[in-house]
């Protein structure tokens, strides 16, 4: 197999992926906006919210993938990069309900006015305005990955440690947003959102637009990770993945490589979680629970490390099958499920989803075009001696 | 004076009821004196009071208690005073006389706050000479604390009399205290009772010392000296106080974490199944403790230690099983074995959630893991102790297993070179599995220990998870004594921050300061050293 070949299988799936994406993100909110309720091919708003939180984790799993299937990091911590973009946009969003709230302060959100603060604390300073809280979406991951990164590449922090204190970032941040002190509302989190740029944040046409925007955040995600994984820095990472110590000695600074792309991935992973927060309505300290992001990193694997189509997939599927158990009669059972798709995608199908498709097609193919050659061999039967010429 | 005291005191009022109906009734001064009752004048009550407490006769303990709880009634025509007792039945106060009925007109006897003090006091130095030990003990502590002046005197008649050491002492800090605080009272005496409270030096003699007011300025100034040695001596002690709480949380992060240096430290494997292996352990307890309170309630107190071998079984046959079955497939890809024995954990959770329920079982404390004594200003709860002593145990055992046993050199012949080992004909796939055994075995008793302390909950083993991880990284991997500085370090670290910061804070900074050190020295305190590595 060629790596002519294996770029071209790429660029097919990838070209499909985009075309799906675009196409949900262009017909979904038109469908549910334009045709009457009710109708058959009409979708339900609540399936629109649904499936827009599964957008948002495709782009975190996209994240993921780009360090973990193209660099070899194992990040055990995105899920608290992806609460960080979500809380900075949960602060716009409390900031935006004005005079609503329960106690009308025009300035505290209700949770300080219950917890007796006289003024707003430095942390909340700008996220009234807009382009402040999106600029800090991406910037406090970004900064907190860069931060992190610096200190932990440069010392050669690799493999399962770098997994592990990674976590432990996670545990601490989560131990933080828990304490009702820390400004950011306790573990209760930000809720009650109103308005969105002033659009209500429960409208229909707030939440279709929502979605749109998802999956457009979903394609540049996409289209950036491709840009940077056919580069010429990609496959520096896929060398640093694949042999570190030995990249190192051919004379890359393989730490800014890596600081590089683990910053990048950072600021994804906020803007999925700023996406997420006004579609499902809240924001609180679970979701930097280390075993949110244990979770994202198996979706990964589900759909395929690597692929980058396989990781937003593999959310896609994962999230769907996790909606689909949970809310039956097999609700019990989820979990079991879950723990033995652990399992099984680790020891069975490790390419994951895509990989073993991609795979599996490339051998096809390679057996069709050598059967191919093998019969216009046979029709003209003087192959042999002109080979041997 | 403590309700639960008064309630101590009922049977020994009864037996003085029963003496008191021998007596031949005189008309004296204690008659004269519970006559006054009768008047309902407060300072004829006052009077009356220090006759009574003061007479020496063994009515004289029933009269104030039920003046204190509102029982002692007075009938003003008669003069006639009676105790009604919680039972409805009634004495004579002066004769001891049971009565068939108190009179319509006899009304309790009333007390301001000046008097309570003054009942307070009296039944304090009442009690000073009871029988009890327990008794005697309680009431100097009280008089101690009211430092009443009227109690002195109670006081020196029970210190002459005192045999017991402990009742002797507290006796001498009760005088100590209201010699303090008596006006009259000579430099001399107050100055020795600056001394007896500065050797007493604990939290209540510092507020004696600090809350007594204009005094000499001879006393004054020792007063300082002494309130300065107390501060002192109770940092220090505070000091011990965090360091025994250390110790005891480094036990535990030992006992959690010892399992996971033999699985990842020796064996490089990420097993994030390791906090449901102590929860196994944990529900063995719960298992056996539940047989025995069925079947054989008398080994109760044995429970745990039928407990500990069966979870070391029963948790390392699981190990033994997942090696088997998932983990050896998986050798040299250490993110995939992270990720399949996370998922191994959810569905072990899961499954003792279906078996046990989704809440907390009880297990219980045998009698000689219950309770606690002092040690000079701190407590020590039998439990901590004993769950230290076993984590040291523990730790020896898997040291001693290690350096002497055959299993012990196959392991750390495999751990150091694989095909070395296996050419030297070890079989490695049976280490393997046998030594993840052990780590899951370990971590099946470090179950039972923290069952004593912890929820058994599903939710049991993830608490300790990140904790464990932390210790075996911070120690450094595959060095057991790194694990046990480890441990004992972020223990006591942990616990002297909590004062400072507060408990979650205290925690956050912990994970981040082991963060930085992990930078510092990526493998850890004490890290493996040559070419096995980098591999």
């Amino acid at each position: 197999m060629t790596p002519h070949m294996l770029t071209r299988s790429l660029d097919r799936s990838a070209t499909i992926f985009l075309a799906v994406v675009a196409a949900c993100g262009i017909l979904i909110p038109l469908s549910n906006l334009l045709l009457p309720a009710g109708s058959f091919l009409q979708v339900p708003t609540y399936l629109v919210a649904l499936w827009g939180k599964y957008v948002c984790y495709a782009i975190l799993a996209l994240s993921i993938d780009l360090i973990w299937g193209y660099c070899g990091i194992l990040s055990l911590g995105h899920g608290a990069f992806f609460a960080l973009g979500g809380y900075a946009m949960g602060m716009y969003l409390m900031r935006q309900i004005g005079t609503r709230g329960v106690y009308g302060n025009p300035i505290l959100p209700d949770f300080m006015v219950f917890l007796n603060y006289s003024k707003l604390p430095w942390t909340w300073y700008g996220f009234d305005m807009f382009w402040f809280a999106a600029l800090m979406v991406l910037l406090v991951p970004g900064l907190l990955a860069f931060c992190f990164g610096w200190l932990a590449f440069r010392s050669r922090v690799t493999g399962v440690y770098l997994s592990i204190i990674t976590q432990a970032m996670t545990y601490a941040l989560l131990l933080a947003f828990f304490r009702n002190d820390f400004g950011f509302g306790g573990n209760n989190g930000l809720t009650d959102f109103k308005d969105i740029l002033g659009f209500n944040v429960q409208a229909e046409g707030t939440r279709a637009a929502l979605f749109a925007l998802s999956c457009l955040a979903l394609i540049a995600g996409f289209l950036i990770c491709r840009a940077i994984v056919s580069s010429k820095l990609g496959k520096v990472l896929i060398a640093v993945r694949d042999a570190e110590s030995r990249t190192r000695f051919l004379g890359y600074r393989v730490e800014s490589y890596k600081l590089f792309v683990f910053t990048v991935s950072a600021c994804m992973a906020g803007v999925a979680g700023a996406l997420y927060v006004p579609q499902v309505g809240i924001i609180n300290p679970s979701e930097f629970a280390p075993g949110n992001s244990i979770e994202a990193v198996i979706w990964v694997a589900v759909g395929g490390r690597g692929t980058l189509v396989g990781a937003a997939l593999g959310a896609v599927v994962v999230n769907y099958a996790k909606t689909f158990f949970t809310s039956g009669m097999l609700a019990p059972y989820w979990l079991f499920m879950l723990g033995a798709l652990f399992i099984l995608v680790t020891l069975l199908l490790p390419k994951g989803i895509v990989g073993t498709f991609n795979a599996w097609w490339d051998q096809s193919k390679e057996k069709r075009s050598a059967a191919a050659m093998a019969s216009a061999a046979a029709e003209d039967g003087v192959t042999e001696p002109k080979m041997a010429e | 004076m403590p309700a639960h005291l008064s309630a101590r005191l009922c049977s020994l009022a009864l037996s003085l009821f029963l003496i008191a109906f021998t007596l031949p009734a005189l008309a004296g001064p204690f008659e004269d004196a519970v006559a006054k009752f009768a008047n309902d004048d407060y300072s004829d009550t006052d009077e009356a009071i220090g006759v009574v407490a003061s007479s020496g006769n063994p009515l004289a303990f029933p009269i104030i208690s039920a003046l204190q709880d509102g029982r002692l009634m007075a009938d003003p025509d008669s003069k006639k005073v009676y105790v009604t007792g919680a039972d409805g039945k009634s004495i004579d106060a002066a004769t001891g006389q049971a009565v068939a009925s108190v009179p319509d007109s006899a009304s309790a006897v009333r007390l301001n706050n000046r008097l309570r003090r003054s009942v307070d006091a009296a039944l304090g130095s009442l009690t000073l000479q009871s029988p009890d030990v327990g008794t005697r003990l309680q009431a100097a502590q009280s008089v101690f604390k009211s430092h009443e002046e009227t109690a002195l005197e109670a006081v020196d008649a029970a210190l002459a009399k005192e045999t017991n050491r402990s009742v002797k002492a507290a006796l001498g800090d009760a005088r100590a205290a209201i010699l303090l605080f008596k006006p009259d009272a000579t430099e001399v005496e107050k100055l020795e009772a600056v001394a007896a409270l500065k050797g007493r030096g604990d939290q209540e003699a510092l507020a004696l010392l600090t809350g007594m007011g204009d005094q000499p300025a001879s006393v004054t100034k020792a007063a300082a000296s002494a309130i300065g040695s107390i501060q002192n001596s109770l940092a220090v002690w505070s000091m011990v106080q965090n360091a025994w709480y250390g110790l005891s949380l480094g036990s535990v992060l030992l006992l959690a974490a010892i399992g996971l240096a033999i699985t990842f430290g020796v064996m490089g494997v990420i097993n994030m199944a390791h906090g449901e292996m102590v929860m196994i352990g944990a529900y063995t307890t719960f298992v056996v403790q539940e047989v025995i309170r069925t079947r054989y309630p008398g080994l109760f107190d044995y429970s745990l230690l039928i407990a500990v071998p069966l979870a070391f079984v029963v948790a390392g046959a699981i190990g033994v099983l997942i090696e088997r079955s998932i983990i050896r497939f998986l050798y040299g890809r250490p993110l995939e074995t992270l990720l399949a024995t996370w998922g191994l954990s959810l569905v072990l959770q899961q499954a003792v959630r279906t078996m046990f329920g989704p809440t907390n079982r009880e297990v219980g404390n045998p009698s000689w893991m219950s309770g606690a004594f002092e040690l000079g200003q701190i407590t020590i709860t039998y439990n901590r102790l004993w769950i230290l002593v076993f984590t040291l145990a523990v730790f020896a055992i898997l040291l001693a297993m290690l350096r002497y046993t055959a299993l012990g050199l196959e392991m750390r012949a495999v751990t150091q070179n694989r095909r070395m080992a296996a050419s030297m004909g070890i079989a490695t796939s049976r280490v393997d599995a046998l030594t993840f055994g052990l780590g899951s075995g370990i971590a099946g008793i470090a179950g039972v220990a923290l069952s004593q302390i912890d929820n058994v909950s599903p939710n049991l083993g993830q608490s300790y998870i990140i904790d464990s991880f932390m210790v075996v990284v911070f120690g450094g991997v595959g060095n057991l004594w790194g694990t046990l500085v480890g441990a004992f370090t972020l223990g006591i670290a942990n616990k002297f921050l909590e004062p400072v910061a507060g408990a979650v804070l205290g925690k956050i900074a912990i994970l981040v300061l082991i963060i930085l050190f992990i930078q510092k020295r990526p493998r850890g305190l004490f890290a493996l050293k040559g070419r096995a590595v980098e591999a």
